[in-house]
């Protein structure tokens, strides 16, 4: 238990119980930045995670440090207490490569003509999702933003179905008809793929709604499947998110609410946008234990992930984790990206994620260089494969216009002749007129 | 008159307090809900008492699809099916919503004061100590939230039905009604599916103000993927929410508040209405009155006087709002050759101004005169009474556009 607590801030609702009575108690436990001032931000200093203090609960101010003695703390901890087996690392570190590659080649083909439209792409913060997604099993769902490429492969879609999805082919993982920013799986429980922010988080808690109904209502004992939902830090002033929060504690959902707060919403500063930027500590409010977790270290994050996917899957209810990270690119590819101060950006490179999991491995002896070189290039070849097939796949036929605008095509109504419409032979050509 | 009491153990002594008192029949109708399956007692006016059950006929599977009334038909209806039950639009709702809560467990509802208050008007009282709280769920006042909880839980297996307190708090859904509902099945490239069911009581009521009596039809109606219908008797009621339940596709099913209390016979046995067909309230021969919902009972008024006067009208209630029956439609204009549309709906962007533009596309070439759309006047719905009735088409002005139509 002591683990988690380390790597992260940690606070708990006043009290799970009663509503009004813990506040004098608890308060001098689990509220660290007493002050409120510098939390994050591009003018402040930046604040780093950093407690390991045995007195309990003081809570170290740290001014910038360098990458190494992160690393060098990582590894402190490493050796009292092994985070990851090798081939655990392996995974890590193959899965935040291939979100990498994959961003990376989203860029180029976009610049190429190849895709079109919104792109948001997730480069420097894989941790998030390669950390909480890669504890996930099949049948836990997982609900994305716009920003929902890398959600979609860490899930287990193929790179191949993302990227034709992108190019707006057939064989795109929704048929062409989504885009860059509806990436849906069944297969995979990935349930979108939202355009505006917030929107997905109801169906999130309706998803994780569904997997309580399934064990209390239809006795399925077993179902105890978790539903994560991911969004960023201008959502959480949106009131969906709050609604929501509400919901899931309310009815102890088994839905973790992933904040993948970098600090920026397009041009808007987090710290301009919102009153008390310290979104974990919105999490108590509504009776829910709420983290904050640098969301560049993915040891870091999965270690709270687990926490949290844990205490859903017991029906202990909703959590709240903020993973404080940063987006490397614009916000979209048509983002100039130029009210973010140059420095604040070479700060955060070099905290970047791959580089720090990969010294990790290496100086723990997880892994040799050679390894890392192996996977490095296997994720090349899945991403050239990727693109060829996209490239060589087939956009939409005609037919497929009106196919899949109702699950019963009765939906489009009778006729003047009598019959259903959906009978129309030009409905199956697609040239019929709705 | 016949009364209905649904009563567990001995029949209750009967007097004419007992059916008027509909405190004590809800009361009646809770303890059987709760305790064993529900049967009920049948009082006829000339005393003869029959009895009936509910299980009896869940399990006459005979299942009547299309319910298309006509004159002929509903009077050879309630002769076949002497047996069946009279009850009240909100009932009938209950009923309908019961009925395929049993059939599968999926089936769970969700809204506000839907569980322990039994819903604002009845529909779904009872149903929270029968199922639980967890099938028949009170949800907090977050109307896009919970609509959205409710897409997400549709995808996922469940099929729920979502209730707007009043349709006009729906429009703080709309995010999650035009997104995900009208258009999740299409951009995941039709590897989810929504069957949801949205409803909820909306129209212009007695004096409730702007705000509760809007119609919402009007701004649904452009969402791509979802279907809109509206009830007007206890029987399309129950067969339009048993058929919006049953359907893969999101439906959004109006109720208006002035007709939770029709009282209508219903059948005993199953049945199911067409969510794509329109319903033939009368035939007739010298123009079409095409409308829905509460509007329906004013053109049934003015269709007294217009009788009187010697014209004959046909009144077809067109019920799917979205997509239109146009094969009903049509072939009623192809015999009349004038079209009346009357609706609560305001004038801009309404269901009538839809109905009028599929009609001139399609039927222009039956038509002997322009079609004639009486809607409400673009006015937020004043609060005074006599406003308010000035806002709405009423009667009179339906026989006036008759006889003008006629000329």
């Amino acid at each position: 238990m002591a683990t988690a607590y380390s790597s992260a801030k940690f606070v708990q609702p006043l009290s799970l119980n009663s509503t009004i009575n813990g506040r004098s108690r608890d308060n001098s436990l689990f509220d660290p930045l007493k002050t409120g001032t510098s939390f994050l931000g591009s003018t402040r200093k930046l604040r780093v995670n950093s407690v390991h203090s045995n007195q309990g609960n003081v809570r170290r101010r740290l001014p910038v440090v360098a990458v190494s003695e992160v690393v060098k703390e990582k590894k402190v901890k490493s050796i009292s207490n092994l985070l990851i087996t090798k081939q655990e690392g392996l995974e890590l570190y193959e899965d935040m490569i291939l979100g990498r590659s994959f961003e990376d080649m989203c860029a180029q083909m976009y610049y190429r003509g190849k895709m079109f439209g919104f792109v948001h792409l997730y480069n420097g913060q894989e941790a998030v999702s390669t950390g909480f997604i890669k504890l996930l099993k099949k049948e836990d769902s997982v609900v994305s933003t716009y920003r929902d490429h890398v959600h979609a492969l860490s899930k287990g879609v193929p790179a191949r179905a993302v990227m034709s999805e992108l190019f707006g082919k057939a064989t795109g993982c929704c048929r062409g008809q989504g885009g860059s920013m509806h990436m849906f799986s069944k297969e995979h429980n990935l349930l979108g793929g939202f355009a505006f922010i917030g929107e997905g988080i109801p169906v999130a808690t309706g998803a994780a709604f569904t997997s309580k109904y399934r064990r209390e209502v239809l006795k399925e004992a077993d179902c105890d499947h978790v539903t994560l939902a991911f969004f960023g830090d201008g959502t959480c002033n949106n009131g969906q998110f709050f609604e929501c929060l509400n919901m899931a504690a309310l009815w102890k959902l088994p839905i973790v609410f992933v904040v993948e707060n970098n600090l920026w919403a397009i041009g808007m500063s987090h710290l301009r946008a919102t009153s008390d930027p310290q979104i974990y500590k919105k999490g108590p409010a509504f009776g829910m234990p709420g983290f904050h977790v640098d969301g560049m270290d993915v040891l870091k994050v999965r270690e709270v992930a687990k926490e949290a996917i844990e205490r859903a899957r017991r029906g202990e209810g909703p959590t709240l984790v903020e993973c404080e990270t940063y987006r490397f690119r614009g916000h979209s590819l048509a983002d100039p990206d130029e009210l973010r101060d140059p420095a604040e950006k070479a700060r955060y490179a070099a905290r970047d994620p791959i580089t720090a999991l990969k010294k990790y491995l290496i100086e723990s002896s997880l892994a040799s260089e050679a390894e890392l070189k192996a996977i490095e290039k296997k994720i090349d070849e899945v991403v050239e494969d990727a693109v060829e097939f996209a490239d060589e796949s087939a956009p939409p036929p005609r037919s497929q216009l009106l196919e899949n605008v109702f699950a019963d095509p009765k939906g489009f109504g009778i006729g003047p002749d009598g019959r259903y419409r959906c009978e129309d032979p030009k409905f199956t050509e697609g040239t019929a007129h709705v | 008159m016949a009364a209905i009491f649904l009563g567990v153990g001995a029949a209750t002594a009967l007097s004419p307090s007992n059916c008027f008192d509909s405190k004590k029949f809800q009361l009646s109708t809770r303890r059987s809900l709760s305790g064993r399956k529900p049967w009920f007692l049948v009082v006829r006016s000339d005393g003869s008492v029959n009895l009936g059950s509910n299980q009896r006929s869940r399990r006459t599977q005979q299942l009547i699809t299309n319910a298309v009334a006509t004159k002929a038909d509903s009077a050879a209806s309630t002769s076949a099916s002497k047996q069946g039950h009279e009850l009240l639009l909100f009932e009938a709702l209950r009923e309908g919503l019961e009925e395929e809560m049993d059939r599968d467990p999926h089936v769970c509802v969700m809204g506000e004061d839907v569980g322990h208050y039994g819903g604002s008007y009845k529909v779904t009282k009872g149903l929270a100590d029968k199922y639980g709280d967890l099938r028949v769920l009170d949800t907090p006042i977050a109307e896009n939230s919970f609509t959205g909880m409710g897409i997400g839980a549709a995808m996922t297996g469940l099929r729920p039905i979502v209730e707007g307190m009043n349709m006009g708090f729906l429009l703080l859904a709309f995010n999650q009604i035009s997104n995900n509902c009208g258009m999740l099945h299409y951009t995941s490239g039709g590897q989810f599916t929504i069957p949801i069911v949205i409803r909820g009581p909306g129209g212009v009521g007695r004096q409730l103000g702007a705000e509760h009596s809007q119609r919402l039809e009007s701004y649904f109606q452009s969402i791509p993927g979802i279907q809109m219908v509206a009830c007007s008797t206890p029987y399309n009621a129950k067969g339009l929410m048993k058929a919006a339940i049953r359907s893969e596709n999101p439906v959004i099913l109006f109720e208006h508040v002035l007709l939770y209390n029709l009282k209508e016979r219903i059948p005993d046995e199953e049945y199911i209405c067409n969510l794509e067909e329109a319903e033939m309230v009368r035939p007739g021969e010298h123009v079409t009155i095409l409308t829905y919902s509460r509007m329906r009972y004013h053109v049934m008024q003015a269709a007294k006087t217009l009788v009187n006067k010697g014209y004959d009208p046909e009144v077809i209630d067109i019920r799917s709002l979205k997509p239109f029956d146009l094969y009903t439609i049509g072939n009623s204009i192809k015999k009349t050759h004038r079209v009346l549309i009357v609706e609560e709906c305001m004038r801009t962007g309404g269901i009538g101004a839809s109905l009028t533009a599929a009609i001139t596309e399609n039927f222009h070439d039956y038509l002997d005169a322009p079609i004639v759309c009486l809607s409400s006047q673009d006015v937020p719905t004043p609060y005074a009474g006599t406003l308010e009735e000035w806002t709405v088409v009423q009667p009179a002005q339906i026989v006036t556009a008759v006889e003008q139509l006629c000329q």
